[in-house]
């Protein structure tokens, strides 16, 4: 699958680069029509096309460009609604972020589905949804780089074993909004996460996936020693 | 950070008849003598001691038992907030931390001795000295205003009685009556205070008092969040509030407590309420400690908090001269787990680690109607410069608004059990 996904890569840095011929066409995601079938994890829970109604997750057409959590009628999430007024906008990069591994893009969200681990059924599912988004064939294709959704951070980076002294002081600043005794009013709690969890919500800032300024502002001179020690501390604070 | 571990023989032999004193020479733990329970200081002594773990002494002198913080002091002016919400004792800094409580002011501090006295006479011996006195108002900012007066024409700029004593002449304005606030020059704590207590009191007028008007006396050019508050105040009070600039001579104000009166540039305007809000310099016994320059405020090291003068002496919060954080209490925190840091690792051997800062400041301009302004620092060797910030954007949708005001009382319900446990 590494192999098919390097592949499509190539494929569509080639097609993009290409002059004339395609240059007023967005570049292929991927395969839009294994991307159908790939739809099956998701149909239980979501209706795309022409008919579509608000089922157990909101109707799909139409999500590129779209705001988060911003369908009429339809009861989201706090932690949706949260993203989508602070200016999370479904794009291809963040879409395959939430696809795979929907709890640490927006914890709390509603959507009970485990993730689409593999990048190629991603990238082959999103060349489906974009399919039902207004005037599909403009919405530009993103930087190559991008495509690495969080839930792909390099195994070192998740591997990191932060120092809990740093991880210790490194919190002080933290705690300023985060409660240490878990409260969460106002500002989400952030002790006791898994560990991983934790590591890439706090990168999901980092590369503003995630759209809250302050918190793109913390994570954003975060190192990742720091946001591995960081995660160390908090999964042990039990105060 | 430098700094070696050092030995405490040769001070702790002279140090009879301090407080707390340890019976058994050479057992002595180090000691950290704290001025000023605020935001700083507080924070300081908790983060010592808690993370110490009993290995350094911590003494906390402050002489109020219960601290009512001047942030969220423009909320209850609002009726957003009662008094006793504003309130926090330290009850817990001594009970889960081991903090000895010295319920007195510092009189006085001796750097060559390591000494600090207090008003009740007592000597306290030091290792590390934290001084965080937040301010006090520089004399003769505003002619014919001194804190003698501070009954006629309030400051509430320290939060307590002071912030009672405002709102209750609020409320007792007559119909129509004028509100007046002279605002202070650069630099003073907390740079959006001024103009959201002037939302607050204008959001308790349309209610109470709709007709009357609200006159900001202001020597600055521009002030903090300016863009979002002149849009706030023109969509939630329109007509009611009126700001003249050094343009139009609001650098150039006297006033007349007896007579309510105000002079800005030779015009007298009589008023009902006048918040006189004066120019400021690091509280008083920074200046009795020495460690002042002459524009009033504590030149400190960007790495550690320590004084330029005395690298024993730490300066926290408001008192501090330290570049470009703004005087907050989110500010005077950050800076307190820095100390604390340093502090530590010079006094027990504990690791230290590069100074990281950051502040945000919200303010409510109406109900549901929250703004903020943040950014974060680091230490160069001249001062904590600023590295990255954010604020918000007028025109933002109510939601966004209401989100962020959500936001700020989590923050400060956040940063009290951080100062004070
Ligand atoms: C109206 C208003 C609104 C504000 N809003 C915000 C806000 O929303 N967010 C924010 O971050 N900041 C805000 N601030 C600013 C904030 O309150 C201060 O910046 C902060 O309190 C500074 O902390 P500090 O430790 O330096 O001083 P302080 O908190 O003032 O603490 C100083 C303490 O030292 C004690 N003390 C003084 N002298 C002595 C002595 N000689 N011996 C012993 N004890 C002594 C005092 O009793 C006091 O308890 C606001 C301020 C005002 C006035
Ligand atoms: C178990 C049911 C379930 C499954 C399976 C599921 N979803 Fe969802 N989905 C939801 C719910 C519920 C929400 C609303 C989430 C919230 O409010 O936090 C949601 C929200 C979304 C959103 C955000 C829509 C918006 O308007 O902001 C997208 C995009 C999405 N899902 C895509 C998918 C895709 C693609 C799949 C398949 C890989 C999938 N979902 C599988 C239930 C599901
Ligand atoms: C100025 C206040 C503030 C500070 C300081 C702060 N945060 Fe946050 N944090 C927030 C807010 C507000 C949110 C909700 C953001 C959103 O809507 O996405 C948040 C969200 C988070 C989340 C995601 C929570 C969730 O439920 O999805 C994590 C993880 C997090 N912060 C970690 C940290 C860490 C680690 C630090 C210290 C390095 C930190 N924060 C410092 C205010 C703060």
């Amino acid at each position: 699958m590494a192999g098919r996904g390097a592949t499509c890569l190539a494929l569509c840095l080639a097609l993009a680069g290409a002059p004339g011929t395609t240059a007023l066409r967005a570049a292929e995601i991927g395969d839009a029509e294994r991307g159908a079938e790939i739809f099956g994890e998701c149909s239980g829970c979501h209706e795309i096309g022409p008919e579509a109604e608000n089922a157990i997750g909101p109707k799909l057409n139409g999500v590129f460009g779209r705001r988060a959590a911003a369908v009429d009628g339809f009861a989201y999430s706090k932690s949706l609604t949260r993203a989508g007024r602070d200016g999370l906008i479904w794009t291809l990069k963040t879409l395959d972020a939430y696809v795979a591994n929907p709890r640490t893009f927006a914890s709390g969200t509603r959507m009970s589905y485990p993730g689409l681990k593999d990048e190629t059924d991603r990238a082959d599912l999103l060349a489906f949804l974009r399919d039902y988004s207004d005037r599909p064939r403009d919405i530009p294709e993103a930087e190559p780089t991008a495509r690495r959704s969080l839930p792909e951070l390099p195994p070192d980076i998740l591997a990191l074993k932060g120092d809990p002294a740093y991880g210790e002081y490194l919190a002080g600043e933290c705690q300023t909004c985060h409660r240490a005794d878990g409260g969460d009013a106002g500002i989400p709690s952030i002790t006791r996460w898994p560990e991983e969890d934790f590591v890439l919500a706090m990168h999901a800032y980092k590369q503003k996936l995630r759209p809250h300024p302050v918190m793109q502002m913390m994570a954003g001179r975060l190192a990742e020693e720091e946001i591995a020690a960081l995660a160390a501390y908090f999964a042990t604070l039990t105060e | 950070m430098t700094m070696q571990r050092r030995q405490f023989l040769g001070t702790m032999a002279a140090a009879g008849a301090v407080l707390g004193a340890p019976a058994v020479f050479g057992q002595a733990k180090p000691r950290v003598v704290v001025i000023g329970g605020g935001a700083g200081g507080a924070t300081c002594a908790r983060y010592i001691a808690r993370d110490s773990e009993g290995a350094i002494d911590v003494i906390l002198v402050e002489p109020s038992e219960v601290y009512y913080t001047c942030f969220f002091s423009n909320l209850y002016l609002g009726g957003f907030r009662d008094f006793e919400s504003l309130g926090h004792r330290y009850d817990k800094l001594a009970s889960d931390h081991g903090i000895t409580l010295a319920r007195d002011m510092a009189a006085g501090v001796d750097r060559d001795a390591g000494t600090v006295t207090l008003a009740g006479g007592e000597m306290l011996f030091y290792d590390r000295l934290v001084i965080a006195p937040g301010i006090d108002f520089a004399d003769g900012s505003v002619p014919g205003w001194d804190l003698s007066k501070a009954e006629i024409m309030p400051h509430a700029y320290k939060a307590g009685p002071q912030t009672q004593l405002l709102k209750a002449q609020v409320e007792a304005m007559p119909e129509g009556g004028t509100f007046c606030m002279i605002a202070p020059p650069n630099p003073y704590r907390c740079p959006p205070g001024p103009y959201e207590r002037i939302s607050m009191v204008a959001h308790l007028l349309t209610q109470a008092n709709p007709s009357a008007k609200i006159l900001l006396v202001d020597p600055k050019e521009k002030y903090s969040k300016q863009g979002l508050f002149e849009e706030g105040w023109q969509r939630h009070y329109s007509g009611m509030i009126t700001r003249i600039g050094p343009d139009f001579g609001g650098d150039k104000v006297e006033v007349r407590p007896e007579a309510m009166e105000v002079v800005i540039d030779g015009e007298v305007e009589r008023v009902d309420v006048c918040n006189v809000i004066p120019g400021q310099r690091a509280g008083a016994i920074a200046e009795a400690a020495g460690v002042t320059d002459d524009t009033g405020w504590v030149p400190v090291n960007p790495h550690s908090m320590a004084s330029r003068a005395d690298p024993k002496v730490f300066v926290l919060g408001d008192a501090s001269a330290q570049g470009d954080m703004p005087k907050s209490g989110f500010a005077a925190n950050s800076q307190a787990k820095v100390a604390a840091m340093v502090i530590r690792a010079e006094l027990s051997g504990s690791k230290a680690f590069p100074a990281k800062y950051s502040n945000t400041c919200w303010s409510l301009i109406a109900t549901d109607d929250g703004v903020k302004v943040g950014a974060s620092y680091e230490a160069t060797d001249e001062k904590i410069a600023s590295v990255d910030s954010f604020i918000s954007q007028t025109g933002e949708d109510a939601a966004l608004r209401k989100a962020t005001y959500e936001e700020s009382l989590g923050w400060y319900a956040g940063i009290t059990a951080d100062i004070f446990g």
